[in-house]
């Protein structure tokens, strides 16, 4: 759903918020004693509500809110999970942006970190893993290894874009914990601004949700 | 350790059993004939060796007999440490299992029949342990592939999406 530009498309006069229109909110009809607005008409009434109202889609509403309260999945696979713990400990404070609350049940989480390299043996648990978290879901592939596999290109390992679809890779050996916020932020904005751009277009797998 | 003197007599003990004895920077190691394994762990227990600290495969490519397997032990109130070895061939390579009286092998066993593919003839449960059960080959062997992917850049991105097609 395409955004609309603020204040265009609605009319200040229309708006009505327990029973009361804009027009008497704004001159403060029902406030007795308060500091009334002078009497405004036209477009001066206009700038006045486009100053004070904020309108947007429901759509976007809900990207703003998901995308600033990730709850992580309580996860980690090998030394990257250290820089993941370096990632919400204090210096980072991953608590800022409101992504702290890290879940130990995948049904509770809708981000996952696959912090470190998986292994051939591992990839079905970590798919289960996703599988089980809810909708809408998003991955994030921290480090070389699960990313290219990294240091560890050998008999034992799988790229995690084989088994499951990724939304944002974080390269370094193992990156920083600046490096994982950054890729976190990457997200939240690719949730915020392009929601469209999530993995089911590239996957081709639109239609697939579990949603009704 | 014993010293290289004391490696000789300990050999001397072991009798036939003992094909080989080496002593480097002060490490004593003596290689064993595979059918004597658990004898031969028995005799070196009695002497104080209580502790098997490690069981690992070794692959001596281009060389035969190929596969090896290395045991550790230490003497703990001595402080004394002993490596044993022994070899078996590729077409046949069965050692006797000493997981009944070292219970510590039982895992270590399974890691190297895993890796190498050496099999431990009475083992209470042989069986893959590091790598999935359907897997096939034995992946530490030196002939055997190392795997792996080339690494996608985004500069071979064309490249890339013309294969998948």
């Amino acid at each position: 759903m395409k955004r609309e530009p603020l204040g265009t498309a609605v009319d200040p006069k229309g708006l009505r918020v327990r029973s009361l229109n804009a027009e008497q909110m704004l001159r403060g009809a029902e406030l007795e004693g308060a500091n009334r607005p002078a009497h405004l008409e036209g477009t001066e009434l206009e700038a006045y509500v486009a100053e004070r109202v904020l309108t947007t889609t429901l759509d976007s509403a809900v990207a703003w809110a998901r995308s600033n309260s990730f709850f992580p999945l309580a996860f980690g696979l090998a030394c990257c999970a250290m820089e993941q713990f370096q990632t919400a400990g204090p210096r980072m404070d991953i608590a800022r942006f409101g992504f702290e609350a890290f879940r130990a049940s995948p049904r509770q989480a809708d981000l996952i970190i696959l912090a470190g390299r998986v292994s051939i043996k591992m990839a079905p648990v970590i798919r289960r893993l996703y599988d089980q978290m809810l909708e809408p879901k998003w991955a994030i592939s921290m480090g070389a290894c699960c990313s290219s596999m990294g240091v560890f290109n050998n008999y034992a390992l799988v790229p995690a874009d084989k088994f499951m679809p990724i939304d944002v890779h974080v390269p370094g050996c193992p990156p920083r914990p600046e490096a994982l916020m950054h890729g976190i932020l990457k997200l939240r904005d690719l949730v915020q601004n392009d929601p469209e751009a999530g993995w089911r277009e590239r996957y081709e797998a639109v239609g697939t949700e579990e949603r009704p | 350790m014993p010293d290289a003197t004391g490696l000789e007599l300990l050999a001397q003990e072991l009798g036939d059993a003992a094909i080989e004895t080496v002593y480097f920077r002060e490490r004593a190691t003596v290689v064993i004939d595979p059918a004597h394994i658990r004898e031969v762990l028995g005799k070196l227990r009695a002497k104080g060796f209580s502790f098997l600290a490690s069981v690992h495969g070794v692959d001596y490519y281009p060389e035969e007999p190929r596969l090896g397997v290395h045991y550790e032990l230490l003497d703990m109130s001595r402080v004394d440490r002993l490596t044993v070895k022994l070899r078996v061939p590729l077409e046949e390579p069965e050692v006797d299992s000493v997981t009944a009286e070292w219970p510590t092998a039982d895992h270590q066993e399974r890691e190297v029949y895993d890796m190498f593919g050496v099999v431990f003839r009475g083992h209470p449960d042989l069986r893959r342990i590091l790598m999935p059960e359907d897997y096939e080959g034995h992946p530490q062997r030196r002939d055997f592939p190392v795997g792996g992917e080339p690494v996608l850049f985004t500069r071979d991105e064309g490249q890339w999406l013309e294969s998948r097609e």
